[in-house]
């Protein structure tokens, strides 16, 4: 026990915020570019939707060290994408906290379009009609009838979203790589610290990424459970 | 007020060919389901594109396939009345009335208020569509058509998803809330009850096709073609050969009808309302007495304010019966008739 409090006294806080940070930061991204994208593919002819959408739910399926192979070799500072970045905005994407955050992003992003997805799928179509027979342009049928009406998806993809950015390790890893106190996340650190075979410092970041990760979503389901009234119970 | 549909569209191996041209403040369109009609309806609309064609109201081409003419439905003015009101969820009463408003806000909130004082919605202005009543969900929805003062006004079958006492009650508070709707209203169902009740003017559907076309009432006496007598109800249809200007024969029922009427030289059908028969007690059940069936009823099905006979004739045909409470008095004292005649004056010729 002693241990344990001398161990929490000099405990290095920085994985806890920039594991929070990269997974806030790669939330709003994919929240929009997931929305976004399936808007489109659901107006996609069938055909089309098919291959769309295989491309868009690549990095789920995909080895997470396949992902941030291609994107290493993507923004590469070497290469065309990572030179034009670094040269025209002084954007450095490798081993720097922006790569966690574009990491994060790339494999928690079908997550929240395949969410966002099905569920403006399952809308009555009827609704659109309605909105349009009713005069309202596309924009705001889209914002005021589709985007709520798909809420709980939308927002149980947002769960599982920060959640799957929260932990991501695999394309992280070798996209910003482990530097404490700028790229080192906690699911690097538990990694790094098993590896010296410090078990009691691993379960401790163990045990906080659960806690987090809980509480998360207890509280997005207590916020939508709110808000989602018209949804009846069965 | 004019209104020209001349639509033609395949949808796999179903093609709707819908031309007609009307006058009439409240159309009807009658036809069963897969007929086509909730998808003239909504070409009318413009939620669904013809393949080609020319819609036109009121002077205002909505779709020419050859001008490349198509205006959005936001363009149209058209209010459309969906079979599930598709009132939107999340939603409340008066934002859902609101949703298609333009305007200031103080033109909108006056505009909703008065709309909720006339579809008697006073109290549910922040209920979402979920915690109202079916005919509340009517109310708020035709509200918020009418708020934005649609020209025309298009119903999708309104009441066929709802109990029969709610049905009826519904039906006749729509009529009372359109009285003084002043645009083209129509209405498109599959029961004949509600477009007889509700339409000046009718269209039979039948398989994408216009069956029958012309004055609701007059449809009814006289629905002309066989598809739209038996979407009017007529029960008893059987092919007929036409003998000569005043005999036909109905060999199914087994039956040489000799009139006095003329028989149109183009008829190929027969039709007969079930209600129309007229029973006979004279002991005749001769067959060589004239325009009348022997009344052996195979099979019978009782219902609350009528009994419905099912009568096979000796050459297989079947013709039905159908008989109301008062007529059933009248059988208790004297017993199964021995016959049922034919009223000729209700003798349907159809093509």
């Amino acid at each position: 026990m002693e241990t344990m409090m001398e161990i929490l006294d000099e405990l290095d806080w920085s994985p806890l915020f920039i594991s929070l940070k990269t997974g806030a930061a790669a939330t709003v991204v994919c929240f929009f570019l997931g929305i976004f994208a399936a808007r489109r593919v659901v107006k996609m002819s069938p055909k089309k939707r098919a291959v769309v959408d295989g491309i868009l739910t690549l990095p789920m399926v995909l080895p997470p060290t396949a992902a941030g192979f291609f994107l290493l070799l993507l923004f590469s500072r070497r290469r065309p994408l990572g030179e034009f970045l670094y040269g025209q905005f002084d954007l450095k994407v490798v081993q720097t906290w922006l790569g966690c955050v574009i990491a994060a992003s790339v494999i928690a992003f079908p997550l929240m379009y395949r969410n966002a997805r099905a569920a403006m799928e399952q809308i009555d179509s009827n609704l659109v009609c309605a909105g349009r027979t009713l005069g309202m342009s596309e924009a705001k049928i889209f914002w005021t009838v589709v985007l709520p009406t798909a809420g709980p998806g939308i927002a149980s993809g947002t769960v599982l979203t920060f959640a799957r950015a929260l932990g991501e390790y695999g394309a992280t890893s070798m996209l910003a790589g482990n530097i404490p106190g700028k790229t080192g996340t906690i699911s690097q650190k538990i990694a790094m610290v098993i590896q010296d075979g410090d078990y009691l410092t691993a379960g401790i970041w163990v045990g906080i990424v659960m806690l987090i990760a809980f509480l998360v979503i207890v509280l997005l389901n207590l916020i939508s459970g709110n808000k989602m009234k018209h949804i009846r119970r069965w | 007020m004019a209104l020209t549909v001349d639509i033609r569209k395949k949808l796999g191996k179903f093609r709707l060919d819908v031309r007609f041209r009307s006058t009439s403040r409240r159309i009807g369109i009658l036809g069963a389901s897969g007929s086509g009609k909730s998808m003239t309806l909504k070409c009318i609309a413009g939620i669904e594109q013809p393949d080609e064609g020319r819609i036109e109201s009121d002077g205002k081409v909505f779709y020419d396939s050859r001008e490349k003419t198509v205006w959005k439905p936001q363009k149209r003015n058209i209010g459309y009345l969906f079979q599930n009101y598709a009132l939107f969820p999340t939603m409340t009463v008066e934002k859902n009335i609101a949703a298609g408003l333009k305007g200031s806000r103080q033109e909108k909130e006056a505009r909703v208020r008065e709309m909720i004082q006339k579809f008697r919605l006073q109290g549910l202005e922040n209920h979402l569509p979920g915690e109202l009543s079916g005919g509340q969900q009517q109310r708020t929805a035709l509200a918020r058509i009418l708020a934005y003062r649609p020209e025309m006004l298009l119903l999708d079958e309104p009441f066929s998803a709802l109990d029969m006492h709610l049905k009826d009650q519904l039906e006749r508070e729509l009529s009372e809330m359109l009285e003084d709707y002043p645009g083209t209203v129509i209405l498109v169902s599959h029961s004949r009850d509600e477009v007889y009740r509700f339409s000046r003017e009718l269209l039979v559907l039948d398989r994408g096709q216009i069956a029958a076309a012309g004055e609701t009432k007059e449809l009814f006496r006289n629905p002309v073609s066989c598809e739209a007598a038996r979407l009017t109800g007529c029960k008893n249809l059987t092919k007929v050969r036409r003998i000569d200007s005043h005999t036909v024969e109905a060999p199914d029922w087994g039956l040489t009808l000799h009139l006095k009427r003329e028989v149109p030289e183009w008829t190929a059908w027969l039709g007969y309302r079930a209600h129309d028969f007229i029973p006979v007690w004279d002991g005749q059940t001769d067959e060589k007495e004239r325009n009348r069936i022997p009344c052996e009823p195979e099979s019978v099905a009782e219902l609350p304010f009528e009994k419905n006979y099912y009568i096979r004739t000796k050459t297989g045909g079947k013709i039905c019966w159908f008989v109301q409470r008062e007529q059933l008095r009248g059988m208790e004292e004297k017993g199964m008739p021995d016959a049922l005649a034919f009223a000729e004056e209700k003798i349907l010729f159809l093509k």
